[in-house]
């Protein structure tokens, strides 16, 4: 019998990756002296092994909008939580104080319109803010959290990938009852990944996805939720890492989310306005 | 990316939801149920999100939280099953939709261990949290998780080597 002072926990962490490498190489020794002990681990990492594979499909799973609405924005939520003490992200106020209008290129025809009133925290909570803001504030929002949620999915990000790109246009465009399309982003370094079918307030909306060399992913999501608002300027919200730009334009509801600079987001955000905004 | 600005505890919090499925899926294996225990946990976290500290490992504090919800649902169903004893018994369905024999022996094993050891077990092969993470969401000492994580790997080797712990016969009427 070996009296070698690896210890059954020490598998146990060799098997999990947690040892250092000076005791793993240890372990590593000690496996190769001991065939019991090497066919305990190896049936362990295999466990390992299939234990994900059996699951992690659900990380891949469209999250319910039942769980989503379990994070409740702050603000709208306060008398669930009376002492909470910490700052909420996603308040409207600071939506409001975050919202700037970038009029990029008064000559080519934007600009940004002064019709939208940076909502007071009082009037959101009385009620009496226009129905429109609201929206705008919950666009952005929404589309925050869908990056947030399906950006860092390594393995399936989408549902269905660019390699089908017509077929997924002319699937999300039935979903939504309106055509759509998936802007060309080549000329700003983006290329299409896919999209995917989201549920929003009142139907379904589309998130297509972007990456560029590097592999940052940048998220456009488009709802045509939007009768009865007006058009608007691009409108920024952040959110912790994400920034958002968005706008509404006739029934459609954009908005651009990435981890990405404010100015190279913008950037971005004109290149989808014109291909889009010209149909 | 440890460079990366703070971000709200909404947008973590959001950022763990596929693992909470994942691991709530795994340890309860019937998808609505799961996602009930998903949402209570999320219910619960936000109310006393001023408890949580920040810069510390969030995904690891709402599987305590979700712990804590399991535990509460467990001792009310325990309730339920007293009250109404005739009830006919859920059966528990499969969770996944998994194809390959290797990946439906381990599947049907996992849930004939205990599940105090498919817990930690699942805690550490599935979710990756440490030793030490898995002792504070499960209120046990270091010693008990690693005990627990050795039977239970020890219990589904068994099992996946052809029972070599055979399951008693149970009694059909």
């Amino acid at each position: 019998m070996k009296t070698a002072p690896i210890s059954d926990s020490d598998l146990h962490a060799y098997v999990d990756e947690l040892l250092s490498e000076p005791d793993r190489a240890e372990v590593e020794a000690y496996l190769a002296t001991d065939a019991e002990a090497a066919e305990r681990v190896r049936a362990y990492a295999e466990q390992n092994r299939s234990l994900r594979e059996l699951f992690d499909p659900v990380l891949r799973e469209a999250v319910p909008n039942r769980l989503l609405k379990s994070v409740p924005a702050q603000g709208n939520d306060r008398t669930s939580s009376p002492r909470a003490s910490w700052t909420p992200g996603w308040s409207l106020q600071r939506i409001a104080a975050g919202i700037v209008f970038v009029a990029i290129g008064a000559a080519s025809g934007w600009v940004a319109r002064g019709a939208f009133q940076p909502p007071q925290v009082e009037t959101i909570a009385s009620r009496t803010v226009p129905a429109q803001s609201v929206y705008e504030a919950s666009l952005a929002r929404q589309a925050a959290i869908a990056h947030t949620v399906y950006s860092p999915d390594a393995r399936r990000p989408v549902e269905v990938t660019a390699e089908q790109e017509d077929q997924l246009v002319a699937w999300l465009s039935k979903r939504l009852g309106t055509r759509i399309q998936a802007p060309k982003l080549g000329s700003v370094g983006y290329e299409l990944i896919g999209g995917r079918l989201l549920p929003g307030s009142k139907g379904p909306v589309a998130q297509f996805m972007y990456h560029d060399v590097t592999g940052q992913r940048l998220t456009l999501y488009v709802s045509n939720e939007n009768a009865g608002n007006t058009d608007t300027g691009f409108l920024f919200a952040q959110e912790g890492p994400v920034n958002v730009f968005y706008w509404i334009n006739g029934n459609f509801g954009y908005a651009l989310s990435a981890g990405i600079d404010k100015g190279e987001l913008a950037h971005v955000a004109t290149v989808v306005y014109d291909q889009l905004g010209n149909e | 990316m440890k460079s990366a600005p703070p971000t709200s505890n909404e947008a973590q919090m959001l950022a763990c939801i596929p693992s909470l499925r994942r691991y709530a899926r795994a340890l309860i294996g019937e998808r609505t149920a799961a996602d009930d225990l998903v949402q209570d946990t999320l219910g619960r976290a936000w109310a006393r999100i001023a408890s949580w500290r920040q810069g510390g490992n969030m995904r690891a504090w709402l599987f305590g939280i979700m712990h804590n919800a399991h535990v509460d649902q467990l001792r009310k169903s325990r309730l339920a099953i007293e009250d109404a004893s005739d009830e006919e018994f859920e059966v528990p369905t499969r969770a996944t939709q998994a194809d390959g024999l290797e990946l439906r022996d381990i599947e049907a094993a996992l849930y004939r261990l205990p599940e105090e050891q498919r817990q930690v077990l699942l805690l550490v092969a599935l979710e990756e949290l440490s030793y030490e993470e898995v002792a504070q969401a499960l209120h046990i000492p270091l010693g008990t998780v690693m005990s627990r994580l050795s039977r239970g790997r020890e219990k589904l080797r068994a099992l996946m080597n052809g029972g070599a712990q055979p399951q008693p016969l149970r009694v059909i009427k």
